[in-house]
């Protein structure tokens, strides 16, 4: 079929936040992948660089640009393109398009919206009219109303029925809400809801209702199919991002799962979706058998997604069926039976997957990095990742996934729960730490009947989890290591290293234990059809519940790549990048790739990104069972970011090949001591640091070297693992409140080195010869993690001879390391004199930056020299300029400071292109945050005299640029002193109208908020400053807390306004 | 596991494999056509549809027994249909509103022997690639013989002995569906009566153009086993052609229609037993997910008869279709319990075709 349309824009989903992660690289990349095979040219509009679907390789233009309907307006006049898709970029490509149609920008210029109506997306998106439409085709949502008085309320009440939900409308973070059972409750609630909001929002309460998910595809000929359905293990009220969720459901008869089916079918089929549609309900667990309707189950439906969502990504990996992919496909107008099953090549598209396997998705938090986080879990979203895991019982599910979500638990029945009232406090409340209070309280004897009283979670998976529990108890009383005993450890899915620690051995010793009995898991494939005929697929996971394996090993022709594992803040799709570029470029030495992850949301996940792919853990245990198994050549651990290079030395010991640097020298630079001596015998310099066990030695240190000092406990009891300290008080209160000291848990203390730049080199060697590299700079000074940090190419601001100072040094630590593969160094300098501060042997947060800003594939250079096949490579000097800038995700965590530390908290990054750095930074720093340039009104509120003087010039700057500037107290003082004309605010705990009034009246186009010291005291929260910025964040306006990124910032600003921002492809850019 | 599950026991295929397992049914050994059923939903459904008789069914999906059994009035027939239960992991502890007791319980009370294998796609392997999939489940030392239940006329040995009666209480006549029992499902007759019609059911044998009741159509069941075996039915099926009433056949219905009309049945490589086979309606780009459960199909389409579905993995038969009058077969089926629900439609095109005016 001749395909009318010829030139497509994709709209991607940016950098990765909260809510909107890794799985859009993974939709985006598949849907270029389905148009490039119908030979339609490709736009790609996305700043995140660091995804795969941004790679050169992919769409035929790429343009790193904000997405919103300025930019792409523009590059639609450009490129004209006579289609667009809207469903693969998550809510910001959705919300762009909305806009861009609402502004009649599409019809202008001509672009057909391909996919789903634009009037049915609108639809979903508009909460009122979409419940009346479901009505209207007799599918049940959640009555609800809204009252003004206690009469209104009253009637409502009257017709919804009780248990209700009450709301006060308006307010924030659910004050005076509450659940009303009867009269009595509803009048006291909606009185007390009434005094501090003018409406109270009535709605049915589902108690302990099931949350279930349908994936919809359907084609533009009404054919449609559910991929999966999904059951959360979590009742109703936590949201889906932040449950625990089984494919397919558990506890579903036949009628309950075929009639949502049906249901989610009849919807999708209404809004006449083409592609790709989620529908989730709610579910009642215990219909009144005696109520009207006796044989009718009860459920509404809560939320309809018209595009692909992180559940499709999840459904996508749990079944096998590549759900972007044909959603792309039937945008274009094709019918699911025109498209080749990918997967199977015997069956068609038009069909619904049969597991024979159960999956846990476990999602994946991220709380103790947030100053100010709470732990509790509800109906927003907070995790950061998720894993998924696969077995053939949900006990081994779900401990694999355990297992893979932190790396560090075991197993469920691991806690540390100090006492009964914690582990009280942890069943009653859900956090990230339910599950394993679950399984406590199981130990201890309370009732399945009370944990689901409790809890709401479906007795069907808390006896699962009491069958873990008994097993273990079991076992406990002999301790016994028989075939039998050890066999069934293995299919309840216990790791060697559990058993080890439930009988005092080690897990090499049960790990020899067990392979001397004959017992190693079984590789099965994942087919979609339950073995029903026979398929060709690369997709496989381990279990012990079976007696044969599907495949053959590949042997000694395969390479075993370790993936990322789960996205979290410092390690996210930056290191799949390099992943999936490393698996790729094996094909070139005529190897086989084997990938190993556990991760759902990523592109190295995918069906066709390796010859195999093991969606499994990554630990010693299940990388030594797949290496033994494939008896592979051998492992690149350097390109999966820290939780594989972790594995160095454990997996070198074992005597497994790891390609590339060797453990030893990867040891010199993981190991501090071993580190800082090696730095030594270089002659290379380093920030003074030592380690203490304890406080009077460190002080002495302290006394020498002076403050500030950056402390690293080795034992963290809350809060975050490093600290800069500016005084002995700070120091105290840092070590004695949040950080064991003792003989066992020393801490180090470095000095801090203030007001120093940060450097990155990035580099691939061979055999200690540097083959590329590439150094970067950091915006602000060294103190901001360097994940968080804004990161320019080229260099702008650094001295020749400090760039020849740091290749030399760098040269001589990579031949010193003997590095063969890629290598990472950060530096501090100071006064033209580099101090290294860390040494990675890894592929680093920076390498997709540098790599796409140099036009140079860094991890396949790694892979050749793997393979010792590497040559030098010459980059000329670029003609642009490269700017990163971090995505925060503070607006989605209530109560977070959001402030930079030494600790990171960025959830992902965008780059951008420009002609020069203003150009590229600007670009950059609009991508992640709304700016409007015609709004000239800017808030200052500059701590300490330092940061006053050097703001100066900058609102100097902003004043000719004809911007209004507000201030708090002080710095209007000091501005006015300068003859710099501001208007003064009043603090926040002032009378109205103050500087929180101003900030919330959304008229400010940016904020400058400036602390004088780090300061991480308690009452920290309660500060105006803190009060400034969370209003900042709340109320979506930019802002800055680092004097040289706002400085450079504003710079920026003077040089460029939005008109003259460049509309350049990545190509053109190259060219 | 639990410790109500202990016993040791086997499956033993015809050409001497053996596959250890773990009893948790009826104490007593069998032996029948094994066979596996890919669904993830619809246990207590497909264990009492009579499509099973005489087979030892796996289910593929690996964890069975989560929702328990419900009250009889939910079954597909009045009794456990297969002959012998594998699964790879038995749930002892299911949790559901509409339970009545466990899997296992149930099992034991109707004396059906189930295992539990842990390799169960092992076993679908086996099964998709072999000629001959007899075998026995073995509980003690006695050995008992391989037995084919194809050759057993399995039809006589489920279908109705008497008249029975469903829907509307009053007399038949223009809305009254006779439907012939040749293992049927009771959500058949569920799928009917909701459409406000009353369902008189026959056995297999009785020629319906020589009954008294007054009647506008004719449904013929599934039901088990090869449909060369019905010899008496088809030869019926035959003289009701002649009358011009209007039929409608489903999975064993449609191979008695073809049958009767001329056409051939065969046996195929591995049957279709799951609820996921898409089907299309031919001349469109009309698609839909069915629940399947049969092990022959139709091969040669009858004269004046088009074909209406066929298969979109494997392309064989999934429906006849008269060219002129309101006779017409489907192999898939229709009422599903278990499965997907998208060819209910079938019900009100045969009715409309057949003149029947319906409500639902």
């Amino acid at each position: 079929m001749k395909n009318k349309f010829q030139k497509i824009l994709i709209l991607g989903s940016g950098a990765l936040k909260i809510g909107e992660a890794g799985e859009f690289d993974y939709s985006g990349s598949q849907a270029i992948k389905a148009l490039k095979e119908e030979n339609v040219k490709v736009i790609l509009i996305n700043p995140n660089i660091a995804t795969f679907q941004t790679s050169k390789s992919l769409a035929d233009e790429v343009y790193f640009l904000p997405i919103n309907d300025y930019f792409v307006e523009k590059i639609i006049a450009k490129e004209k393109p006579n289609g667009i898709m809207l469903s693969f970029g998550g809510q910001t490509a959705l919300n762009c398009g909305l806009a861009l149609e609402k502004k009649g920008i599409l019809e202008k210029y001509n672009v057909k919206i391909l996919g789903s109506p634009i009037l049915s997306i609108e639809l979903t998106e508009n909460r009122e009219k979409f419940a009346e439409h479901l009505r209207n085709i007799g599918i049940p949502v959640p009555p609800s109303g809204s009252a003004t008085n206690l009469k209104e309320a009253k009637i409502i009440a009257l017709k919804i029925g009780y248990p209700l939900m009450i709301r006060a409308d308006f307010a924030l973070g659910g004050q005076k809400s509450g659940v009303a059972k009867n009269k009595k409750e509803l009048e006291k609630i909606v009185k007390g809801a009434l005094t501090i909001s003018p409406q109270v929002l009535i709605e049915k309460y589902l108690h302990h209702f099931k949350e279930i998910e349908y994936e919809v595809v359907r084609d533009k000929f009404d054919n449609t199919v559910t991929i999966c359905n999904m059951e959360n293990f979590d009742p109703l009220g936590i949201h889906t991002g932040d449950s625990i969720v089984v494919a397919p459901s558990q506890t579903l008869n036949n009628e309950e799962y075929h009639n949502l089916r049906e249901a989610s079918i009849k919807i999708v089929q209404s809004l006449k979706i083409v592609g790709e549609c989620n529908v989730q309900f709610a579910l009642n667990p215990s219909p009144s058998p005696s109520g009207k309707g006796d044989e009718e189950l009860k459920y509404f439906v809560i939320e309809v997604n018209a595009r692909l969502s992180r559940s499709s990504a999840l459904a996508s990996k749990a079944t096998g069926y590549p759900l972007a992919y044909v959603a792309a496909k039937l945008a274009l107008g094709q019918s699911l039976l025109q498209i080749e099953n990918k997967i199977t090549k015997v069956t068609q598209s038009f069909f619904e997957p049969a597991l024979d396997y159960i999956v846990v998705k476990i999602p994946r938090w991220d709380l103790v990095k947030f100053v100010g986080a709470v732990e509790k879990i509800g109906s927003a979203m907070k995790s950061v990742g998720e894993v998924m895991a696969i077995g053939r019982s949900f006990e081994e599910a779900l401990q694999k996934a355990i297992r893979m979500q932190s790396g560090l638990i075991e197993s469920v029945t691991d806690n540390d729960f100090e006492n009964n009232k914690e582990l009280k406090n942890f069943l009653n409340i859900p956090t990230p730490r339910r599950i394993f209070a679950i399984a406590e309280s199981i130990r201890k004897g309370t009732s399945i009947k009370e944990i689901y009283k409790i809890t709401g979670i479906n007795p069907w998976f808390l006896y699962r989890i009491r069958n873990i529990v008994n097993i273990e108890k079991r076992f406990l009383k002999k301790k016994s290591l028989n075939k039998e005993n050890l066999l069934n450890l293995k299919q309840i899915g216990f790791s060697d290293k559990k058993i080890g620690n439930l009988c005092e051995k080690t897990e090499l010793e049960i790990r020899k234990r067990r392979i001397d009995l004959g017992i190693t898991p079984f590789v099965f494939a994942i087919d979609t059809l339950a073995g029903e005929m026979p398929a060709k697929t690369n997709y496989l996971y381990l279990t012990y519940n079976g007696i044969h394996h599907d495949v053959s090993p590949i042997g000694k022709n395969a390479v075993v790549i370790l993936g990322s594992g789960p996205y979290h803040i410092g390690s996210s799709v930056e290191f799949d990048w390099s992943c999936v570029h490393a698996s790729l470029a094996l094909k070139r030495h005529k190897k086989q790739s084997i990938i190993i992850n556990c991760n759902p949301e990523t592109v190295s996940t995918d069906y066709d990104m390796s010859n195999r792919l093991y969606f499994e853990n990554l630990s010693f245990e299940t990388i030594a069972d797949i290496f033994a198994f494939e008896g592979a050549f051998g492992l690149i651990i350097s390109v999966g970011g820290q939780r594989p290079n972790n594995l160095a030395n454990q997996l070198s010991r074992e005597g497994y090949n790891i390609l590339g640097t060797k453990a030893v020298d990867i040891d010199k630079a993981e190991d501090r001591n071993k580190f800082s001596a090696f730095l030594d015998k270089l002659n290379i310099l380093q920030p003074k640091w030592q380690s203490f066990t304890n406080m009077k030695k460190a002080l002495k240190f302290t006394k020498a070297e002076g403050f500030p000092i950056l402390v690293r406990p080795s034992y963290v009891l809350s809060g975050s693992a490093m600290r800069v300290c500016y005084s002995k008080k700070q120091l105290f209160n840092f070590v004695n409140k949040a950080t064991v000291l003792s003989p066992k848990h020393p801490i180090t203390i470095s000095k801090y080195i203030e007001n120093a730049k940060e450097l990155e080199f990035d580099a691939v060697a061979q055999n200690g010869e540097l083959m590329i590299y590439g150094i970067s700079e950091h915006i602000e000074n060294a103190g901001v993690h360097s994940g968080d940090a804004t990161i320019v190419y080229p260099t702008q601001r650094v001295y020749a001879s400090t760039e020849f100072q740091i290749r030399e040094i760098s040269r001589k630590i990579t031949q010193e390391l003997l590095v063969t593969g890629p290598i990472n160094i950060q530096f501090l300098v100071k006064d033209n004199h580099p101090f290294v501060i860390e040494v990675n042997l890894r592929a680093s947060r920076t390498f997709p930056l540098l790599s796409k800003a140099m036009d140079v594939n860094f991890p396949e250079i790694a892979v050749d020299s793997f393979m010792g096949k590497a040559k030098l490579r010459h980059v000329s000097y670029p003609k642009n300029v490269v700017v990163k800038s971090p995505q925060f995700s503070f607006s989605r965590l209530l109560g977070v400071d959001p402030v930079l530390r030494v600790e990171m908290s960025s959830t992902g990054e965008v780059a951008c292109f420009g002609r020069d750095y203003d150009e590229a930074l600007l670009k950059s720093i609009i991508s992640t945050n709304k700016f409007r340039f015609d709004k000239k009104i800017v808030l200052l509120s500059l701590g300490g005299n330092l940061n006053k003087v050097k703001f100066l010039e900058a609102a100097k700057t902003l004043l000719g640029l004809g911007y209004k500037i507000f201030a708090t107290d002080t710095t209007s003082e000091f501005l006015k002193s300068h003859k710099i004309n501001c208007e003064i605010l009043r603090k926040a705990y002032q009378e109205a109208p103050n500087v929180i009034d101003i900030i919330e009246s959304k008229k400010v186009s940016f904020v400058v908020n400036l602390s004088k010291v780090e300061n991480h005291e308690r009452q920290r929260s309660t500060t105006d400053g803190f009060r400034i910025r969370r209003a900042t964040i709340d109320n979506q306006i930019p802002l800055f807390t680092d004097l040289h990124l706002a400085r450079a910032f504003i710079k920026a600003l003077a040089h460029y306004n939005i008109k003259d921002l460049e509309i350049r492809s990545y190509r053109e850019y190259l060219n | 596991m639990s410790n109500k599950i202990s016993k040791t026991a086997k499956l033993v295929f015809e050409d001497g494999t053996q596959f250890l397992g773990k009893s948790f049914g009826a104490d007593k050994s069998v032996s029948g056509e094994i066979v596996f059923a890919t669904g993830m939903v619809g246990y207590p459904e497909a264990l009492t549809d009579p499509s099973f008789r005489g087979q030892i069914l796996i289910f593929t999906y690996p964890l069975i027994g989560n929702y328990g059994v419900p009250k009889k009035e939910l079954w597909e027939s009045a009794e456990i249909q297969v002959a012998g239960l594998i699964v790879c992991n038995y749930i002892d502890t299911p949790s559901h509103h509409a339970m009545k007791m466990t899997l296992g319980e149930w099992l034991k009370k109707e004396k059906i022997p189930a295992l539990q294998i842990k390799d169960t796609r092992a076993l679908a392997q086996k099964l998709r690639s072999g000629s001959s999939n007899l075998g026995k489940i073995l509980l003690s030392n006695k050995n008992i013989k391989f037995e084919d239940p194809n050759l057993r006329n399995l039809v006589k040995e489920i279908s109705t002995k008497k008249f029975l009666s469903y829907g509307q209480k009053e007399k038949t006549g223009e809305k009254t569906i006779i439907l012939i029992d040749c293992g049927m499902k009771q959500n058949i007759i569920r799928r009917l009566v909701a459409r406000n019609l009353k369902v008189v059911v026959v056995p297999w044998d009785t020629d319906v153009t020589k009954l008294k009741i007054a009647f506008s159509a004719l449904v013929i069941s599934n039901g088990p086993g090869n449909p060369t075996i019905v010899k008496i039915t088809i030869k019926n099926v035959k003289k009701i052609i002649t009358k011009q009433i209007p039929i409608l056949g489903i999975c064993l219905g449609n191979q008695i229609l073809a049958l009767a009309c001329g056409g051939t049945t065969y046996k195929l490589p591995f049957g279709h037993r799951s609820q996921n086979q898409p089907v299309v309606e031919r001349g469109t780009n009309k698609c839909y997910l069915t629940t399947q459960n049969h092990g022959f199909a139709v091969k040669k389409i009858p004269n004046r008869f088009k074909e209406w579905f066929y298969n979109a993995n494997d392309n064989t038969n999934e429906g006849i279709i008269h060219k002129n009058l309101p006779i017409m077969s489907v192999q898939f089926h229709p009422e599903a319990s278990p499965g997907p629900t998208d060819t209910d439609w079938i019900f009100d095109y045969f009715l409309k075709k057949a003149g029947i005016k319906i409500k639902k």
